[in-house]
């Protein structure tokens, strides 16, 4: 029964993370398309990304939509192709999760604050 | 209903008169082996067609599962040229490859003998996906008005000419992958049952199809669309299981 409930609520997350990613990854590459196309030099973006409260948010939910997307799937993928356990997988995908929105938000700090 | 397209679609290769056909057929259960046959090529020959040649001239011990010959039973599936097929509706001109076929028992199944399976575990899944419907009228009741043009009666509709022929289940990777996947044929009857608005079992049955072994660990991949001969749609079916259950567990009802 935890089972039905567990893949279930997994599959939602997949699914509104997916969602939230799919805008982020256009809105991100219009960004980079921009920045290079109009030669922008390492400074000015950096100009442009600190203490910008826009970018800050944009990137934090950017962030925390690959920490939730990623994990799902490699959780799935380590219990279909590597026989792994529900539990040691959602282990392991929880670690991930962290680790992803650890260093996606170092970035995003040092984008804004650093 | 969709005709099938084995009927529609014109002979490629058509039968010149004195041709053969050679026919290689699975004989014996999992140690067994192909054995060749030579079977006179007629027009509008069907895989059966040939199977019941072997039978009745060569082999008269050759098992094999058939009984409607017009693709209403869905007992004659089998693997032809490694694809999963209706054999009563197969034309040879369409799958014959240089004058020969292959035919073997369906995959995913329990082989019994030639080109015989095992169906019981197909069927048990249907019961415990909760295939079943479960109703609160009686005979003294007032039949039920179900609205045709609804949209949970197009979606039972789209779903409900199964013949249970057990082609998807055959065809579906991750049946093979982890053998407890109630599978495209059972998923999608319970689907048309989701969408039968007179059915009362609906919190049992979301149970039933969610989670590991049901409609979460479909890929998605559609290669029983692609092969039901009924022209049904699991995949989609599935997808909406999905749906529906996220629902549910979102209004913590599952
Ligand atoms: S779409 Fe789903 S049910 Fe159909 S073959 Fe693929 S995994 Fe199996
Ligand atoms: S869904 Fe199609 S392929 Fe699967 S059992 Fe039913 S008729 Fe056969
Ligand atoms: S014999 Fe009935 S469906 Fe083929």
């Amino acid at each position: 029964m935890a089972d039905v409930v567990r893949e279930t609520r997994r599959w939602y997350w997949q699914r509104v993370s997916a969602l939230v990613l799919a805008l982020c990854v256009l809105v991100h590459l219009a960004t980079i398309i921009y920045a290079v196309r109009s030669g922008l030099s390492a400074e000015a973006i950096l100009a442009r990304t600190r203490g910008s409260v826009t970018f800050a948010a944009f990137y934090t939910i950017f962030v925390a939509a690959c920490a939730v997307h990623v994990p799902i799937g490699i959780a799935r993928v380590a219990e279909e192709w590597l026989g792994l356990a529900p539990r040691t997988a959602d282990g392991i995908a929880h670690a991930l999760a962290l680790l992803l929105f650890v260093l996606g938000m170092s970035a995003v700090y040092a984008m804004v604050a650093g | 209903m969709p005709q099938a397209s084995a009927q529609a679609q014109p002979e490629r290769t058509p039968a010149r008169h004195g041709a053969t056909l050679r026919v290689s057929l699975w004989r014996g259960r999992d140690d067994g082996a192909f054995v060749e046959y030579e079977v006179p090529r007629l027009e509008s020959q069907t895989v059966l067609d040939v199977v019941t040649w072997v039978q009745r001239h060569r082999e008269p011990g050759l098992a094999y599962r058939f009984a409607c010959r017009v693709g209403m039973c869905g007992s004659c599936a089998m693997t032809v040229n490694g694809v999963a097929r209706w054999t009563c509706r197969t034309h040879v001109a369409e799958v014959a490859q240089d004058g020969h076929v292959q035919i073997a028992p369906l995959a995913n199944l329990p082989r019994v003998k030639d080109l015989v399976t095992d169906m019981r575990e197909f069927f048990d899944k249907w019961a415990r996906a909760q295939g079943r419907f479960f109703g609160a009228r009686t005979r003294h009741d007032e039949f039920a008005r179900v609205r045709p043009d609804s949209e949970a009666r197009q979606a039972a509709d789209a779903g409900i000419e199964c013949i249970g022929c057990g082609v998807c289940y055959a065809s579906c990777d991750v049946v093979t992958w982890r053998p407890d996947y109630l599978g495209p044929a059972a998923l999608n009857r319970a689907w048309t049952l989701v969408n039968d608005e007179r059915d009362t079992a609906q919190a049992a049955r979301l149970r039933a199809v969610a989670g590991d072994a049901g409609c979460h660990s479909c890929h998605s991949l559609g290669s029983c669309t692609e092969r039901c001969p009924k022209h049904i749609a699991p995949t989609g079916s599935i997808a909406g299981l999905k749906r529906v259950t996220a629902r549910a567990a979102i209004r913590g009802k599952l």
